[in-house]
């Protein structure tokens, strides 16, 4: 690594945090409704679908109400999606003349999207219409990252709630993050990506002969519009099976700059404002702190893995399945970016990171999409872990533990518990079923160790609602649509519904005010108990898992063995 | 509790008895951490009897200690249940036996105290066993309660004042006494604290509950973890072209999951809990629930009358101030003359301060040579005429209200008019002393302060818990007292309803408050306060408002209890932090045993021996030694457990920094030193391959 990639690290690291303090007051704004800015230019636009669709935005919900209202939303979601998917070739708009997608496909596929997850066991030039990517998946882009704001909103309300059963409007809420915050702010980013060269036409694929006389397939389609929501709604699906490794889905440097920017721009902007709706900093500065502290480990320990992987392999670097417009310092920043995020667009193929670069990778998403995390999901998960680590060390100071004044009990720590768990859950028991399967292990490209971290990434990505692949596993079978699709459903609803019992638990109970006997909650103390909270829950649970796969690869590339 | 009496053979005796007779499934399925750790020595003892003849001796050990782990475990529950109970079985026995002495129409008949009704008088004398609970209303004397309080001190009893409970089973030591029993049969103190001791097995308390769903949720995660890692290995087994079968076993797995889910914690949850409620009765509490023992943890405010607990009940003689051109000495001369008859507390304190003061020594004065002249509430003074003889003339020395003793003077020093006036606007009360008409000085009483007072208010503050000072005196006084004794607020003139009213808005501001009472009056405060203690000497209505008793009648008690609370959920927390950092060390352990030999070369060792940190002999002396550092840790900590963590009065910030680098860093640290001394001790001993 030179001084030039040093500086790229630093100079991403900066911006990002500038941007995103300002985006989390915009964001905190939109979220309380207060900024009459705000309401004088995105108001006509709401009251109008508010008027369409029979909302009264400052309805109060209780927790219940609330989380009926997004299962059903949700659901609805995932119908549209589906049945585009089955009636693609009926409808306009599919100008390459795709077929219908299979129904365990499409079951996967609509799943994928609604919960944010993105995992593509499609290819998106050769499957889908262009209808089928701009009504279906683009409108999900959007309105599963406003779910996922909802939730964390709903959350702080709770935690914030005086003696109120009321946690907010999830009508109002998805429809305010989606006009103030999501559209705009796409809006913004495929206009310049398009200025960069990413494709945004509704013209046909088109035929091209090359220097070599072959014939080839150039891929186009409304990219642009859909690539900005997609990083910056943590959603990561590409419009191209490649990804942002596509050249017409990230052309310069300029672009793989700003899309990796959106990745983690949202999800840190959300800290922010949660300080903002807490009205205090220091939690929202101390649990940012924890968040980058895990983000900047994962990738020491990535950049780490690839140069001594160059030492292995003669100072060239692994560069299989990386791109060479971008490098390795680039790739991994990407990386560790996307799967910390819950993104899951690559700039890279996963599969061909070192042994510990795609350790790394593998157990961010472990570790509960939390570090930043998804779109508001991020935060949601993040504040379980905190709700945890304030039991337990609310205990160690002898006083019932509380946060934010308020006391975490019997009902919180259930929840807090179901929705740690959940997803961990799924992982274990999805590799294992895995590995039990014949059939499922045909789908592996790698044998040995390399084969088990393929799986394990498969189930965390879904499970973790991150969506990134390891690449390499063929992951368009029966098995695995139906499996991973059931994997995304308990990896987003486990989270969530608890997530909204807590704020509906927390709302009605009255804060006390802070003594010297109680905890403080933003304090570097607590910031490195909260991080090492986080990585020995990830840690116990995996690391026999991970010992055997990407630790154990490791250790046999220092002895020269490779996979 | 010194260490003899901790590992009291009996007692351990009992116990090991106990922790066999807990095997029981039906008991064991309470506590899902160590329901699993029975589950799977079942599992390991199944299949080694599935192979007999052959035994493999390695698995034997495994199913040896994993049974170990869970009896260490039942024994700590029944050490804990022990020591509240050995107090309690040999009270219940005592009280059995004991012939009550029923005093009825003035005759004293023999019966046994289990016939003792409310209301019957009984007669105790040096060496008798008291019947029943009750109040002592004739006579004083020593007691020794040493059966209930663990403490061999005799204390004083007498009728009428704060000293008048007696408990049940106690013995008389000196005197005779006459004894109003209070409780009916059933409902006496043994009883219920046998009730309380029992409960706190049986029932746990929200905190417990909501740790233990944490534990048992720990245990899914750690059951997932390991049944995946089966597949895992068939897969890597696979893979490598290995045969991994004679090492990825179900003793081997279990002896994984086992170390792996938190047993050191959920194998001395419930001990802890015992023993918080055994140190509350050890200091002669009574709670009427666990649930406000833990509440107690969590106190912010504080409530605490001052007559009593802030300071001594009365006021006392602080400082003689003297008019103009009077020697001190000739005013505390002529005061202790004037005081020498009064058996008033304040009186007798006139006495002491001149004696400590000036050393004079209090004279015997003949009733030839003095006539006292008591006080009453006509005069307002007291005092005492002497008889003129050849050497001291006649005199009569008046001390009294200041008014009137004006009255009965010639005049009035202007400076002791300012001086009176400053006496009590500072809280205090001033008495005036005169000799024949001359106005000698004033004295000045106060409300002293109990001596530690102020520091332990300081130590409530470092918890984070504010105190406020209950009084009826007007403002002023009270807010002088308040300075002195360093509390942080004060409420003068305080009834019924404004205690209730202050309580209620601390309670809104969302504050737990803690409050100390005894009288009727104090019942609606004390029903509202989320703590409420109440003096045993108090009045019926105070001690059912409120949750705990206290038998000692003793306020400052509370600080004590808080203590108590705390340190309740201190121990579980550490334990709880203890037993989870000691997994890193066990995944260091076993991982690198198992597969160590996974994608060897050539019989070479494997690449995951490199994880094998602590240089263990061979995969299955590693194995063993996790397992039996797993069990031999519950027994390691079982006096930690029972005792309680040590309560520190600091800030949180510190108490957690504290705690995490003990329980924490210790608990990260611990397992590697015993598992390689355990693996070198089953090395040498060739306990294993």
């Amino acid at each position: 690594m030179n001084s030039q990639d040093a500086f790229q690290i630093f100079f991403y690291i900066v911006s990002l945090t500038l941007l995103a303090l300002p985006l989390g007051s915009y964001l905190a704004a939109t979220l309380e409704d207060k900024s009459r800015f705000q309401s004088r230019i995105f108001g006509p636009v709401e009251r109008s679908i508010y008027r369409c669709c029979g909302i009264n935005p400052g309805g109060q919900m209780n927790w219940k109400n609330y989380t009926a209202s997004l299962l059903w939303f949700n659901f609805l979601g995932f119908l549209a999606v589906f049945l585009l998917q089955l009636f693609q070739h009926k409808l306009p708009l599919n100008p390459n003349n795709s077929g219908p997608v299979e129904p365990v496909l499409a079951f996967n596929t609509a799943v994928s999207f609604m919960t944010n997850t993105n995992w593509q066991a499609y290819a998106g030039e050769t499957s889908l219409s262009y209808l089928t990517q701009m009504a279906g998946l683009a409108v999900q882009n959007f309105l599963s990252a406003a779910t996922g704001v909802a939730v964390f909103a709903a959350m702080v309300r709770g935690l914030m709630g005086r003696k109120t059963s009321g946690i907010g409007n999830f009508w109002g809420d998805i429809t305010r993050v989606t006009v103030r915050v999501l559209l705009p702010m796409s809006f913004c980013a495929a206009l310049i990506l398009a200025g960069q060269g990413v494709v945004q036409t509704f013209k046909p694929d088109s035929r091209v002969k090359t220097l070599e006389g072959v014939e080839q397939t150039i891929p186009l389609g409304p990219a642009a519009s859909q690539i900005a929501i997609k990083q910056a709604g943590s959603n990561g699906g590409g419009f191209f099976n490649a990804n942002s490794a596509h050249p017409l889905e990230n052309p310069t440097p300029l672009s793989n700059f700003i899309e990796m920017l959106l990745l983690l721009l949202l999800p840190a902007a959300c800290v922010f404002a949660y300080g903002k709706m807490a009205a205090d900093k220091g939690q929202a500065r101390i649990l940012f702190s924890v968040m980058f502290a895990v983000w900047a480990l994962g990738l020491a320990v990535s950049l780490y893995s690839e140069y001594s992987a160059a030492s292995v392999t003669g100072g060239l670097g692994l560069m299989e399945g990386k791109e060479t417009r971008f490098g390795i310092v680039n790739s991994v920043l990407w990386a560790a970016s996307t799967t910390a995020a819950s993104n899951g667009s690559v700039n890279a193929m996963h599969s061909s990171l070192s042994p510990l670069a795609g350790g790394a990778a593998l157990f961010n998403i472990m570790l509960g999409e939390v570090i930043f995390g998804g779109v508001g999901a991020g935060m949601y998960g993040m504040l379980l872990f905190v709700l945890l680590t304030v039991f337990l060390c609310g205990l160690m100071v002898g006083r019932t533990p509380e946060y934010l004044g308020k006391k975490v009990e019997k009902r919180e720590i259930q929840m807090v518990m179901a929705g740690i768990l959940a997803p961990g859950a799924v992982i274990l028991i999805g590799a294992a079923l895995t590995c039990a399967v014949p059939a499922a292990l045909a789908s592996l490209s790698s044998k040995g160790p390399h084969g088990l971290s393929e799986i394990l990434y498969a189930w965390s990505s879904a499970s973790g609602n991150n969506g990134s692949a390891f690449a390499g596993l063929n992951a368009n079978t029966s098995f695995y649509n139906i499996g991973l699709g059931i994997a995304m459903l308990i990896g987003r609803f486990a989270v969530i519904i608890p997530c909204l019992a807590i704020a509906g638990s927390m709302g009605v109970k009255s804060p006390s005010p802070p003594s010297a006997g109680t905890l403080p909650t933003d304090t570097a103390t607590f910031g490195i108990l909260l991080a090492a909270v986080i990585i020995i829950v990830g840690g116990l649970t995996f690391f026999p898992a991970l010992s055997l796969g990407p630790v154990i690869e490791h250790l046999l590339m220092l002895k020269g063995v490779l996979f | 509790m010194d260490k003899k009496t901790f590992w009291d053979k009996k007692l351990v005796s009992a116990a090991l008895l106990a922790s066999l007779v807990k095997l029981n499934p039906k008991t064991q399925v309470k506590n899902p951490v160590m329901f699993v750790t029975l589950a799977g020595a079942v599992i390991v003892t199944a299949g080694i009897i599935g192979k007999l003849p052959h035994v493999s001796g390695f698995e034997a050990q495994i199913a040896l200690w994993l049974w170990f782990t869970i009896l260490f475990a039942n024994f700590a529950e029944a050490m804990a249940e022990g020591h509240g109970k050995a107090r309690a079985e040999s009270l219940r026995k005592a009280r059995v036996e004991i012939t009550a002495r029923l005093l009825a129409d003035g005759r004293e008949t023999k019966v046994p105290a289990s016939q003792l009704r409310k209301d019957n008088r009984v007669v105790c004398e040096a060496g008798d066993l008291i019947p029943g609970d009750g109040e002592v209303v004739e006579g004083i004397a020593s007691v020794d309660e040493s059966a209930i309080t663990g403490e061999s001190a005799p204390v004083i009893r007498e009728s009428g004042g704060d000293r008048s409970a007696v408990t049940g089973g106690t013995k008389v030591l000196s005197d005779r006494i006459v004894i109003r029993i209070t409780a009916e049969p059933g409902h006496s103190f043994v009883d219920r604290m046998i009730a309380l001791i029992e409960n706190a097995a049986r029932q746990k308390t929200p905190n417990e509950i909501a740790l233990s769903m944490v534990l048992a949720a720990l245990t899914i995660v750690f059951i997932l973890a390991v049944g995946s890692l089966k597949f895992f290995a068939d897969y890597s087994a696979g893979a490598a072209g290995q045969d991994l079968s004679a090492i990825v076993t179900v003793p081997v797995l279990v002896s994984l999951l086992v170390c792996l889910i938190p047993t050191t914690i959920g194998g001395l949850l419930s001990a802890i809990g015992i023993a918080g409620m055994d140190r509350l009765v050890q200091r002669n509490v009574i709670a009427k629930s666990g649930r406000a023992v833990e509440a107690a943890g969590d106190i912010d405010v504080l409530m605490l009358d001052k007559t009593g607990t802030i300071t001594f009940g009365n006021r006392m003689a602080a400082a003689f101030i003297p008019a103009p051109g009077v020697e001190e000495r000739e005013l505390a001369e002529a005061a202790q003359l004037a005081s020498l008859a009064d058996e008033t507390p304040e009186g007798r304190s006139i006495v002491i301060l001149a004696k400590t003061k000036f050393d004079l020594r209090a004279k015997e004065l003949h009733p030839h040579e003095a006539r006292f002249i008591p006080f009453s509430a006509l005069t307002q003074f007291s005092g005492v005429e002497l008889i003129g003889l050849e050497s001291c003339p006649a005199r009569k020395i008046l001390k009294g209200a200041v008014a009137a003793i004006k009255a009965e003077s010639s005049g009035f020093p202007p400076e002791l008019d300012k001086a009176q006036a400053d006496v009590s606007n500072s809280g205090g009360t001033p008495l005036a002393v005169s000799d024949n008409g001359r106005v000698l000085g004033i004295i000045h009483l106060k409300d002293i302060v109990k001596g530690g007072i102020k520091e332990r208010f300081a130590q409530l503050r470092r918890m984070g818990i504010k105190t406020v000072m209950i009084t009826g005196d007007n403002p002023l006084t009270a807010a002088a007292i308040a300075a002195e004794a360093g509390v942080d607020d004060f409420m003068a003139q305080a009834t019924p309803e404004s205690k209730l009213a202050r309580i209620r808005a601390e309670q809104l501001a969302g504050r737990l408050v803690a409050m100390t009472g005894d009288g009727t009056n104090d019942a609606p405060a004390l029903a509202q306060a989320d703590v409420a203690v109440t003096m045993n000497t108090g009045t019926q209505a105070a001690r059912e408002a409120g949750n705990m008793v206290d038998l000692d009648s003793n306020p400052t008690k509370l600080i004590e209890i808080v203590e108590i609370g705390k340190q309740l959920l201190m121990t579980r927390g550490s334990l709880t932090t203890f037993s989870i950092s000691n997994d890193i060390a066990k995944y260091f352990a076993i991982i690198p045993a198992v597969f160590g030999a996974l994608y060897a070369v050539k019989g070479g060792q494997g690449p995951l021996s490199a994880l094998n940190v602590m240089r263990l002999a061979s995969p299955q002396s590693a194995i063993l030694s996790a397992v039996i550092f797993n069990a031999l840790i519950i027994v390691a900590l079982i006096p930690l457990a029972l005792r309680g963590v040590k309560y520190k009065a600091v800030a949180a910030q510190t108490l957690l920094r504290r705690n995490m680098f003990i329980y924490g860093l210790g608990g990260l640290a611990a397992p590697f030193a015993g598992i390689k001394l355990l693996d070198m001790f089953i090395t040498a001993a060739g306990l294993v391959r």
